[in-house]
């Protein structure tokens, strides 16, 4: 059992956990994840490591609500146990000293953004992150964020703080001011990351993007989280998550993550039927 | 011993009928009862060379623990049988006795032979019905070992290291142990029950189990090293081989080990109630025709949204590598086999597997394997419409394990290698064994590994005191 010693909520529907795991936590590289099984009835869910204090023995997760498992991880509060995690899995982020680096991150692409981002400034490059939200409200860890970065940039789609816009318009604007970008990394829904690549391309920038595709057992052993990059099909829990975000077959992507939407949904009601009361109300 | 008459017929295990069976997971065979058991153990010859004993991977003494049946010594003819097999319950259910200790039975040449796997597993049962005897454990040598997996290898291994007196500690990667007796191995042929209560005997003879531990992420195998005086890596196969063709990556399609560990480990059957769904529509087909495919073939028979499941092989019924009670059994509760097809293509509607071209085969000159090769029908191409298909055609060890450990040699399929004879790798203090080293093999066999390396490990100890 790992215990969570934190909660809070950041914002609607995003909840950030410090949970109890110490062999993870020492071991932990930016880029990198665990599987959790909230309840003995639960699925496994990846989820990154967002951070890590090896000292304490804990790591930090960061949880989207977006359906049964993550509603009702949400429920779980400081002192209650997560029934297992285990990690960490992934291949951890190819960090090097590139020079100046742009981390662009939305939604959930924040955990790897987070601490790929420590990494990449670890290294000496010079950071910046675009991190992009729908509407003010829904802002969070810019705090954390400015810390790591040197510079951060906000866009809000409805402009109600920060730049008015979605990332690609924030990076393109760096383009087009001629700033020497290296490398960009990217993390989050899979539009937006496979808008950043199809602009980056353009311009030629190496870029990665760490992907989230369903997972089960995250050691390569079921092929659920398959891709294609480049033609080639990679299971992404052991040859990635992050790949070159210039070959991923995005659309792929995106029609294998509605592969259970039937049974999620169907899940997700029977969840708020018996936890009303609870987040699944 | 006066010479015994020939029985030609078998006593027949008593099995549940088809149609009600697979209304859910519950064991299909039910077993014999004491007074079968004893009327079918009547039935061995005692045969002094017993061709059955050698043809056994692990030499279980065949004729003593049957005759200890016949004479209604149940606890004695399982304490018989566990001297070499530690798992009689299991392995009584899932060896491919037809090919090992049945095929060589002398009863067989005339009749139908002995039922030694059902004898075992009955066996197994009773004695495990009425509490094991607590075993003598040695004095303790001070020495600590890793096992990684908890498989049938890996409890072999650890259930002889702790007997020796070593401290053990299983390291399992899932968040329950057995490997693919519960990830694999559907309840319908091997209730959990079963796996679960023989790894309480063995942590309560003193073998620690931590799960969620993936060694080579959680640590490495040189971390191991440092705390514990030898590794044993039964970590298996669980890599999946796909068929590299069109519409590979649709919706719908999957390999066996991502259904069955959905379907089986994750108890999808249960859905919603559990949260891990699957997802079939009416028609699936599995492609294979090992025991892996039948497995997949029975379970997706009791899923409550199937309807009708295909087995799409392309050798012929006769070369199947499934056992023939496996093949028996998923014809009787419906399932329908396309023998002597091939599929060359998935065919996909909006992102979503809709069918299977396949091409009809024929068999020409036998191949290696000594099987007759199939060579397909040109213009024979034909479709099979589905809504889900199942790639069960086999698996590798899992690189995860040994990754970055540059002495430990692989083979061409990624096999750990090993020295046959103590199953020490080249990095010294770590052995390997099971299906690791093997491919794919059985779950007695991967048993037999663990207990070479148990000794194999017990030597090297001793050796570089
Ligand atoms: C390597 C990796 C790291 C991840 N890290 C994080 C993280 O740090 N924080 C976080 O909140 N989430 C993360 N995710 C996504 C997270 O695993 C899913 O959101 C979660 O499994 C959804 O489970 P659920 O039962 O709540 O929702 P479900 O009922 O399974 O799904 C509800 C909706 O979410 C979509 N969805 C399902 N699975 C995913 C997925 N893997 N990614 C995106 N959308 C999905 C579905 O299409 C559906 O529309 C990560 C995924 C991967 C593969
Ligand atoms: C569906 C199916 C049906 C089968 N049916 C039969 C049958 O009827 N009869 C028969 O004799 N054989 C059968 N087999 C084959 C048999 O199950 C295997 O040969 C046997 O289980 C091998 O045992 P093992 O201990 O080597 O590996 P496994 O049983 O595979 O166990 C390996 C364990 O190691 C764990 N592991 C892997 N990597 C790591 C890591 N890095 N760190 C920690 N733990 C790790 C795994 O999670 C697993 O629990 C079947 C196989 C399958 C897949
Ligand atoms: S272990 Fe398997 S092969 Fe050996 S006697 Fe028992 S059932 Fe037969
Ligand atoms: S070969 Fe058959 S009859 Fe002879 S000892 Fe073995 S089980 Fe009995
Ligand atoms: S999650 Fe199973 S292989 Fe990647």
């Amino acid at each position: 059992m790992f215990q969570i010693l934190k909660k809070k909520e950041l914002a609607e529907n995003v909840d950030e956990f410090v949970v109890r795991a110490p062999l993870i936590a020492k071991k932990a590289k930016p880029g990198q994840f665990v599987i959790v099984r909230v309840t003995a009835k639960g699925e496994r869910i990846p989820l990154t490591i967002a951070d890590k204090d090896p000292e304490d023995g804990t790591i930090t997760l960061m949880v989207q609500r977006v359906g049964k498992s993550t509603f009702h991880m949400s429920c779980f509060d400081e002192g209650n146990s997560l029934r297992d995690v285990v990690g960490p899995l992934g291949r951890p982020t190819e960090i090097k000293k590139w020079g100046h680096v742009v981390a662009v991150g939305g939604g959930l692409g924040l955990a790897p953004i987070h601490h790929i981002a420590l990494g990449v400034k670890e290294a000496g490059n010079r950071l910046t992150t675009i991190m992009g939200f729908r509407r003010k409200d829904l802002i969070f860890w810019e705090d954390k964020m400015s810390v790591v970065s040197d510079r951060v940039i906000v866009t809000t789609n409805d402009g109600s703080y920060g730049m008015k816009g979605l990332v690609t318009d924030a990076l393109l604007n760096l383009i087009e001011k001629e700033e020497k970008i290296d490398r960009v990394i990217c993390a989050g829904p899979v539009p937006m990351m496979k808008a950043v690549a199809e602009l980056t391309k353009d311009y030629g920038i190496p870029t990665i993007a760490s992907l989230n595709p369903i997972m089960v057992d995250g050691t390569g052993m079921c092929g659920a989280c398959r891709v294609t990059v480049g033609g080639e099909v990679k299971f992404a829990c052991v040859d990635g998550p992050e790949f070159d975000a210039h070959q991923i077959d995005f659309d792929e992507l995106m029609n294998r993550l509605r592969m259970f939407k039937d049974k999620e949904e169907l899940a997700m009601r029977e969840f708020q039927r018996k936890h009303c009361g609870c987040r699944g109300s | 011993m006066a010479k015994r008459e020939i029985i030609k017929e078998r006593v027949p295990v008593p099995e549940r009928d088809p149609k009600e069976r697979i209304r859910d997971f519950r064991e299909v065979k039910l077993g014999y009862t004491p007074q079968l058991a004893m009327e079918e153990a009547k039935r061995c010859l005692q045969c002094p060379h017993s061709p059955c004993v050698k043809a056994c991977p692990v030499n279980v003494p065949i004729p003593q623990f049957i005759k200890l049946i016949e004479e209604g010594k149940f606890v004695e003819a399982a304490r018989k049988i566990k001297e070499e097999n530690i798992l009689p319950s299991v392995c009584g259910r899932v060896c491919p006795q037809e090919i090992q200790c049945e095929g060589a039975c002398v009863v067989g040449k005339v009749g139908t032979p002995v039922a030694i796997g059902a004898l075992e597993a009955f066996a197994g049962d009773h004695e495990a019905s009425i509490g094991y005897e607590k075993i003598e454990i040695k004095k303790k040598t001070g020495k600590r070992v890793a096992v990684v997996g908890s498989g049938p290898a890996g409890i072999a291994c650890a259930a002889d290291l702790i007997k020796m007196g070593y401290e053990v500690t299983i390291f399992e990667a899932l968040h329950q142990p057995g490997g693919v007796l519960v990830y694999g191995i559907p309840e319908f042929r091997l209730p959990n029950e079963i796996v679960e209560r023989e790894l309480r005997f063995l942590q309560d003879m003193g073998v620690k189990i931590e799960l969620n531990f993936i060694v080579g992420k959680t640590k490495t195998i040189y971390e191991l090293l440092e705390e514990f005086d030898a590794v044993f890596i039964g970590s298996g196969a669980g890599l999946p081989y796909m068929l590299n063709i069109e519409g590979l990556n649709l919706n719908g399609v999957y390999s066996a080990n991502e259904f069955l560990t959905r379907v089986i480990f994750m108890q999808g059957y249960k859905f919603p109630e559990v949260d891990t769904p699957v997802y079939t529509g009416k028609r699936l087909a599995v492609i294979g025709g090992g025991n892996t495919a039948m497995d997949v073939a029975r379970t997706a028979k009791r899923l409550k949204d199937v309807e009708e499941v295909f087995v799409i092989y392309r050798r012929s019924k006769e070369e199947m590598p499934a056992r023939i009670e496996e093949v028996k059994h998923a014809e009787e509760e419906g399932v329908v086999f396309k023998t002597l097809t091939n599929p060359v293509r998935f065919v996909g509607e909006n992102g979503w597997i809709k069918g299977i071209e396949c091409v009809k085969m024929k068999l020409g000159e036998p191949d290696e394997s000594g099987r007759r090769r199939p060579i397909p029908v040109e213009g024979s191409e034909f479709i099979i419409e589905v809504d889900s298909v199942v790639m069960a055609i086999g698996q590798g060890p899992n690189p995860v394990v040994v990754d970055g450990v540059k002495e430990i040699k692989r083979g061409k399929k990624g096999e750990v290698l090993v020295d046959p004879e103590t199953l020490m790798t080249d990095l010294p203090g770590v052995f390997a064994g099971g299906d690791v080293i093997r491919g794919g093999s059985t779950v007695i066999v991967a048993m037999g590994d663990g207990r070479r390396a148990a000794k194999g490990i017990d030597r090297y100890l001793k050796e570089k005191n």
